[in-house]
């Protein structure tokens, strides 16, 4: 029983990143019904960033500060320079652009920072693990950091006047436009939030699984599974789902298939609702008379 | 008097399709103006050109300010509100959040506030509405919503495309008589877009007939009702 107690925690911390990254799927989702492949290689990206600045002196969280606002002006030049273009063109397109984005910026992470796997450090103490081993310090803190960090960016969204601007060009660019929001600049603007959220995720679990080119690969495809889960048109959905299958995935790493097939979980949970419920726990059917 | 709004030989169409060939009409301050048609006329394509949504040639001055060719956005700023074809709801937001939409360009958070209470005045069903998903709401109230969410804008001129599609006659009549009450009250000027010319010919005081892409009649509305061959082809009697 305390075994399962101890799954279903580091679970969850696992699955706050998975929310996080998630998230930021469905942002850029909601926005361009396309899903970002070359998510996870950007949050990669704004780790190393992270790092460089560490062992250039900067303390940790200034390095937190600087990579966040850094990756957000990133995640804009993206939007503003290659996806602006392919605004108009058929889906294969962009998913060419997604892929070559994904082996672009992976290849650049490997020629300026080696493909050494390296340590990355975590701010949060590392005594004695709390609650009696139940968790450690740093799965304590990045669970916090991520839920403070989905907090805010529901609040954003819901009770301000830019998320609400936001909301709008993505559900409907055209009316949007009518009530004289600029469009173009909310959606470089989810693609920098993304971007934002994606590096703290990066950040957040370089130190648990170390730090190299291909970090977030499989961190990706856990955290679409939870999306689709959630329903991949529901922000809220998708980080309930990243939550759910991170637990689901320590469980039956534990339980079921051995760590070694972990990853597979996450495979068969993405055909499970493709083939029972394709629009996800949470995924909105609009309703709408006319 | 000088008119609000003036469009000279102005053309517009999308891609190959040339849909107005060069055509000249005004808003005048204050007035409503109908643009009638039958459909394919041009006149949902003349709507979205005054608001920059189709590539256009020709010249659009708002005020003393050439407006044609500017981004749609910028246009909006300067005070130009649509009420586009199929209302342009967001359905996934809330009632709320859709007037909320409607005052996006402004600041003054009491100014927005009594213009709320002010559209509930003339609309009480959305205030009954407005915590809900805006999607579920009947055609006539999305078309409500609609003029209420442009008026948040306090717009100088008022862009309508066919209050009257798709609703039951008493609705219809109700939209109406509040756009009577509305043109009183807010000062706005309005170009209305109707298939249904006796509505539009009864609240306007100019008129503009649209036959393939040209205008063929214009005059005071009460002229071009007594027009043999309008009445013959768009009154029906």
């Amino acid at each position: 029983m305390e075994g399962v107690l101890h799954q279903v925690l580091s679970g969850i911390a696992s699955g706050s990143i998975y929310a996080s990254v998630a998230l930021a799927l469905v942002m850029i989702y909601q926005a361009t019904h396309h899903v970002n492949f070359a998510q996870g290689e950007m949050a990669t990206l704004s780790t190393y960033i992270a790092l460089t600045l560490i062992n250039a002196g900067v303390p940790y969280w200034g390095a937190f500060v600087i990579t966040v606002v850094v990756s957000f002006v990133i995640g804009l030049l993206i939007e503003r320079i290659l996806m602006r273009p392919m605004a108009n063109a058929p889906v294969l397109s962009s998913v060419g652009v997604f892929i070559g984005l994904l082996l672009i910026i992976n290849s650049c992470t490997g020629w300026l920072f080696d493909y050494m796997i390296k340590t990355f450090p975590t701010p949060f103490p590392s005594g004695p693990p709390l609650f009696s081993g139940y968790v450690s310090g740093h799965e304590l803190g990045s669970t916090a950091v991520t839920l403070i960090v989905l907090l805010a960016v529901y609040l954003f969204f819901r009770h301000t006047r830019l998320g609400l601007g936001m909301r709008a060009a993505a559900f409907n660019p055209v009316s949007a436009r009518l009530v004289g929001i600029r469009v173009g600049w909310m959606l470089a603007l989810g693609w920098g939030l993304a971007a934002s959220i994606g590096a703290i995720a990066g950040m957040m679990v370089a130190p648990v699984v170390y730090l190299d080119p291909n970090m977030m690969s499989g961190i990706l495809l856990y955290a679409f599974a939870g999306a689709l889960l959630g329903g991949i048109d529901s922000p809220l959905g998708a980080v309930l789902g990243g939550f759910a299958v991170g637990i689901i995935e320590n469980l039956a790493g534990a339980y079921v298939v051995g760590t070694e097939l972990k990853l597979t979980v996450a495979l068969v949970i993405i055909v499970c609702v493709l083939v029972v419920k394709p629009s996800g726990l949470m995924g909105r059917t609009v309703l709408s008379r006319v | 008097m000088k008119a609000l709004l003036e469009a000279r030989s102005l053309h517009a169409g999308y891609g190959e399709t040339k849909v107005l060939h060069g055509i000249d009409f005004a808003v005048e301050q204050g007035g409503v103006t109908a643009l009638l048609g039958a459909n394919g006329a041009g006149k949902t394509t003349t709507l979205r050109a005054i608001c920059g949504m189709v590539r256009t040639s020709g010249e659009i001055t708002l005020g003393d300010e050439r407006i044609d060719g500017k981004a749609t956005e910028d246009i909006v700023q300067r005070g130009v509100a649509h009420v586009p074809d199929g209302r342009g709801t967001f359905f996934e937001l809330t009632v709320e959040e859709n007037l909320r939409l409607g005052a996006y360009t402004r600041r003054n958070r009491h100014e927005i506030a009594a213009d709320f209470d002010r559209m509930f005045g003339y609309f009480p069903r959305l205030r009954e509405r407005f915590r809900q998903q805006a999607g579920t709401l009947s055609g006539g109230e999305q078309q409500m919503l609609a003029i209420a969410r442009a008026l948040l804008l306090r717009p100088r001129l008022l862009l309508l495309d066919e209050p009257s599609f798709g609703l039951a006659p008493l609705i219809v009549q109700e939209i109406f008589g509040i756009m009577r009450r509305i043109r009183e009250d807010e000062g706005v000027s309005i170009l209305v877009v109707e298939q249904n010319a006796n509505l539009a010919l009864d609240i306007a005081e100019q008129a503009y007939l649209l036959e393939t892409g040209r205008i063929v009649i214009s005059g005071p509305a009460a002229e071009i009702r007594r027009d043999e061959s309008v009445r013959r082809s768009y009154l029906g009697y």
